[in-house]
């Protein structure tokens, strides 16, 4: 290496000829000018000549000999010079080639930079499952690191598939296209996971107005990547890139095959999920607690917490019917229940109970022939599970609600009075689903204005907690938690029931949580309300 | 300790707690007069005179936007004053968040025709008190926010499994209690894993939205219409990439936060155990008195270990200072807090930081006037 001829010249500087030493070496002399140069140097550099000054290379012309090592190109190669001085103020520059060395450091970094890249756009991303936003993720990354613009595609079922554009300045924008994708050549191949055109195929002239972004220019090159997902093509990348720059390389495009295969994995992921979500949604329609409308002269209001935090729906149930008709003999029927059991299984026998009932509304008169009708249905469905309920019948009476309560084997109601005194009301029954015969007690009772009747489940009293970490929250606490809810508004009760058992469960585990509060409105004027506020719902 | 049987601390509003600090300097020059009627309507529970005033306001050419934050959300905020003076139960702050809240469905939507974007707005897990959340909700909506509205009390899976469904350009978290930091952290934390930024807002993270810088929140803001300003400003930053929340908070690696908190209810009780034995005449407490004892610990602790969280003494000073405001509001002394401090300090011993805290907290008890 160069450090230990540097060496050796120093300390015999006549010792060694410049003209056999094993690198182009060329002497200059104070004034700047050529004084000798080998036949290596003679080679690499023609043009130079002996006692003029070098015209070329720039770099090495304008050094001063006491900077130390230089370095630039010289033609096609990239050459350090290293100066040794010379007795006389005459320089020995050492010319080493540097060539290989640079592009190797130059790929090294490059393929640095592509890993380094990979790495963040994976877990870009794969951190959502959103099928839009990872669209919107994988434009806006190719945009940034592999194009100057770029567009995804995503190949659904529908007629109409969406894209995302982000342009050269970060700009995201959501449109569809539909039968236009068959006109673009390599497109409809990549959207059906076909291998990539080479874009230097792909005529740039030909792109169509909706492939290029909004002022982008003149477009220079494109290059159109399939993007693979989990066995199934996840869409198309599109890479535009404005004259005039070069077309996409080959490793560029290679490099951005590499992307598109992360990228797609992650789209195809977004999908899946979107798909099992819908099918979810579907199923879970009808389980899902409903919201509840003020009627007119009673206020609804209902709280549901599933025992699984993850969970949105559970064992418990709540449904209200409202009256069919309006006038004073129009009856809403109200039932809160308990299927035996959690989670899933015990969701989807809520939903037959709840269609059930459904069914029988027109025998809403009779709670017990419609409790003995849903104990046969349940009976004969060879399910072993059963379920507690309360049917709640009411009906606007003169300045108050007029309330039929029957309790098939669950926790009678609870009736807040005006004066804040809370009653149990008076009904108690089998419960549903086990034996041949059922009995039932209906109690009749009225609402005055701001008195609430209160349906819940026993995962409130059996909620277990307090301060103390093991206490049951009890049916006396409830009672009495009720008793500071005085003529308050149904969603407050219920709001203030779940709160203290929430409060009181703390980060403990529970039973499915509902509770149901049918008040009777207090107020100046009722029946105004809901002519001037169409469409309220509780929150 | 709280020799009276005290209301529960641990479900009211108060300047300490509850994120409605709505009302701006800078008011619409007739909303306060309309606030004061609607204060009128709601502090009876009068949900047909509380519709009027609001279809009046509107009459009298007040926008919805000031409706929404300067006269329901100016009457909250006085909800919480007057609960801490004791001049309102808990039932009369129920009643009004219920009537705010008809009151607010029954506001016209006259939404602008430009959309901005996707917002999701929720409370962190636990948070029951949903009306500022609401109330920023109904805001952005106004401005031309597409917003989805979760509620009260969101587990944090509902709200990653909800982002991962409807997609979103930001989150906006609301939380009125210090205590729901620890919640509110792994919300955040969460939200940003699947790469969407997280806004915070209520008085959990400080008046100066220390809390939320502490937590890596991708912005903070002091009340509804800063938050929609923010987010007219343009877009949040990107948020940081998946990181543990350990990153954010170092000085959990003492464990004292974790330690605590396991041990929290055992605490309770032996705390409540030993104030008996010091104090005979609790002996004579009926159930519900030692209950609310037991509660009142359970509370102090609660704001302790949350402080031990973010380590912050001021978090449970402030804490402590408004509770003694609360008690002495209903005629019990605040040095009542001195003795359950001290035992809670005999029992943690090997825990320096909750021992400076409990430290702290006897010092700014003891220089109340």
């Amino acid at each position: 290496m160069p450090a230990s001829s540097d060496r050796s010249r120093a300390r015999a500087s006549s010792a060694v000829s410049a003209a056999a030493a094993p690198y182009p070496v060329v002497v200059m002399d104070a004034a700047g000018h050529v004084a000798e140069l080998n036949d290596a140097a003679q080679a690499l550099l023609p043009r130079a000549r002996v006692g003029e000054a070098l015209s070329s290379p720039g770099w090495l012309a304008a050094a001063a000999p006491g900077t130390g090592s230089v370095s630039g190109a010289v033609g096609e190669g990239f050459f350090s010079a290293h100066p040794s001085a010379l007795t006389g103020g005459d320089t020995a520059w050492w010319l080493v080639e540097e060539t290989a060395y640079r592009s190797a450091v130059s790929e090294l970094e490059t393929e640095r930079e592509r890993t380094r890249f990979l790495v963040e756009a994976s877990s870009a991303l794969l951190a959502s499952l959103n099928l839009p936003r990872c669209m919107e993720v994988t434009a806006r990354l190719a945009a940034e690191h592999l194009a100057d613009a770029a567009l995804v595609i995503a190949p659904t079922s529908a007629k109409k598939l969406p894209v995302v554009v982000c342009d050269q300045h970060g700009r995201l924008v959501h449109s569809t296209v539909s039968g236009a994708v068959q006109r673009v050549p390599g497109l409809p191949e990549a959207l059906r996971g076909f291998p990539p055109v080479p874009s230097r195929w792909i005529d740039p002239a030909a792109a169509p107005d909706w492939l290029v972004p909004d002022g982008f220019g003149e477009v220079g090159s494109v290059a159109i990547t399939p993007l693979p997902g989990h066995g199934v093509p996840a869409g198309a990348l599109v890479l535009l890139r404005r004259a005039p720059q070069a077309a996409f390389s080959e490793s560029e495009e290679a490099f951005a095959g590499l992307f598109a295969a992360r990228a797609g994995v992650a789209l195809s992921a977004a999908r899946l999920y979107a798909e099992q979500n819908a099918i979810t949604d579907i199923l879970m329609r009808d389980l899902l607690p409903p919201t509840l409308r003020q009627v007119e002269g009673v206020e609804f209001a209902g709280g549901y917490r599933a025992s699984v935090d993850t969970d949105r729906i559970g064992g418990d149930f709540y449904d209200v019917h409202l009256a069919g008709q309006d006038g004073p003999e129009a009856e809403s029927l109200a039932v809160l229940g308990d299927v035996a059991g959690k989670g899933l299984e015990a969701a989807v026998l809520t939903g037959k109970i709840r269609n059930t009932l459904h069914a029988l509304l027109p025998l809403g008169g009779d709670h017990g022939q419609m409790l003995r009708l849903l104990n046969n249905a349940l009976r004969n469905a060879h399910s072993t599970r059963f379920v507690t309920l309360v049917l709640a019948s009411a009906r606007r009476a003169e300045r108050g609600v007029h309330l039929r309560l029957t309790s098939a084997g669950h926790p009678p109601p609870l009736i807040l009075r005006r004066d804040g005194s809370v009653e149990e009301a008076d009904t108690g029954g089998s419960l549903i689903g086990v034996l041949p015969e059922i009995v039932t007690r209906t109690a009749e009772l009225r609402l005055a204005p701001g008195e609430t009747c209160l349906l819940y489940t026993d995962g409130v009293t059996e909620a277990k907690g307090g301060p103390l970490g093991d206490t049951m929250f009890g049916e006396e606490r409830l009672q009495r938690a009720l008793r500071g809810c005085a003529g308050m508004p149904a969603e407050a009760v219920v709001e203030r029931v779940r709160m203290l058992a929430g409060e009181w469960i703390g980060d403990g585990s529970h039973d499915d949580i509902a509770v149901l509060a049918i008040t009777a409105p207090r107020g100046a004027h009722p029946g105004a309300v809901d002519g001037t506020i169409p469409g309220r719902c509780t929150a | 300790m709280t020799n009276a049987a005290a209301p529960g601390l641990d479900d009211e509003p108060g300047p300490h707690r509850i994120g409605a600090r709505l009302a701006p300097a800078f008011g619409h020059e007739q909303a306060g007069e309309w606030a004061d009627k609607l204060f009128a309507a709601v502090r009876t529970a009068d949900e047909y005179s509380a519709l009027d005033v609001v279809t009046g306001a509107l009459g009298a050419g007040l926008d919805a936007e000031t409706i929404l934050l300067e006269v329901i959300g100016a009457v909250q905020h006085k909800v919480g004053i007057e609960w801490a003076a004791d001049r309102m139960s808990v039932a009369d702050e129920h009643a009004a968040t219920a009537i705010n809240d008809r009151v607010i469905a029954a506001l016209p939507v006259q939404r602008p025709g430009t959309f901005l974007g996707k917002v999701t707005v929720a409370c962190v897990d636990k948070e029951w008190h949903a009306l500022p959340a609401r109330l920023l909700a109904e805001t952005l909506r106004l401005r031309g926010w597409q917003v989805a509205y979760l509620g009260a009390q969101v587990p944090t899976a509902h709200l990653i499994s909800h982002i991962h469904r409807t997609g979103a350009d930001a989150v906006c978290l609301s939380a009125a209690l210090s205590t729901r930091l620890p919640l509110a952290h792994a919300a955040i934390t969460a939200v940003q894993a699947i790469g969407t930024p997280v806004m915070v807002g209520g008085l959990a993270f400080g008046a100066d939205g220390r809390y939320a810088r502490r937590l890596g929140a991708d912005a903070w803001a002091p009340e509804a219409r800063a938050a929609a300003d923010r987010l007219a400003a343009g877009p949040l930053p990107e948020p940081r990439p998946p990181h543990q929340m350990a990153d954010d908070l170092p000085h959990l690696a003492d464990q004292e936060y974790i330690l605590v908190t396991q041990s929290s209810r055992t605490l309770v009780r032996a705390t409540v155990q030993r104030l008996r034995e010091r104090f005979p005449a609790m002996a004579h407490y009926d159930d519900d008195q030692r209950e609310r004892t037991a509660e009142d610990i359970a509370h102090i602790v609660d704001f302790l270990t949350a402080a031990l969280y973010v380590d912050d003494p001021d978090l449970f000073t402030g804490f402590l200072a408004w509770t003694a405001g609360v008690l002495t509001a209903r005629g019990v002394p605040d040095r009542s807090l001195l003795p359950g401090l001290d035992l809670l300090e005999e029992q943690l011993r090997d825990f320096p930081r909750a021992r400076r805290l409990l430290d702290a907290g006897r010092t700014a008890l003891t220089a109340r006037p």
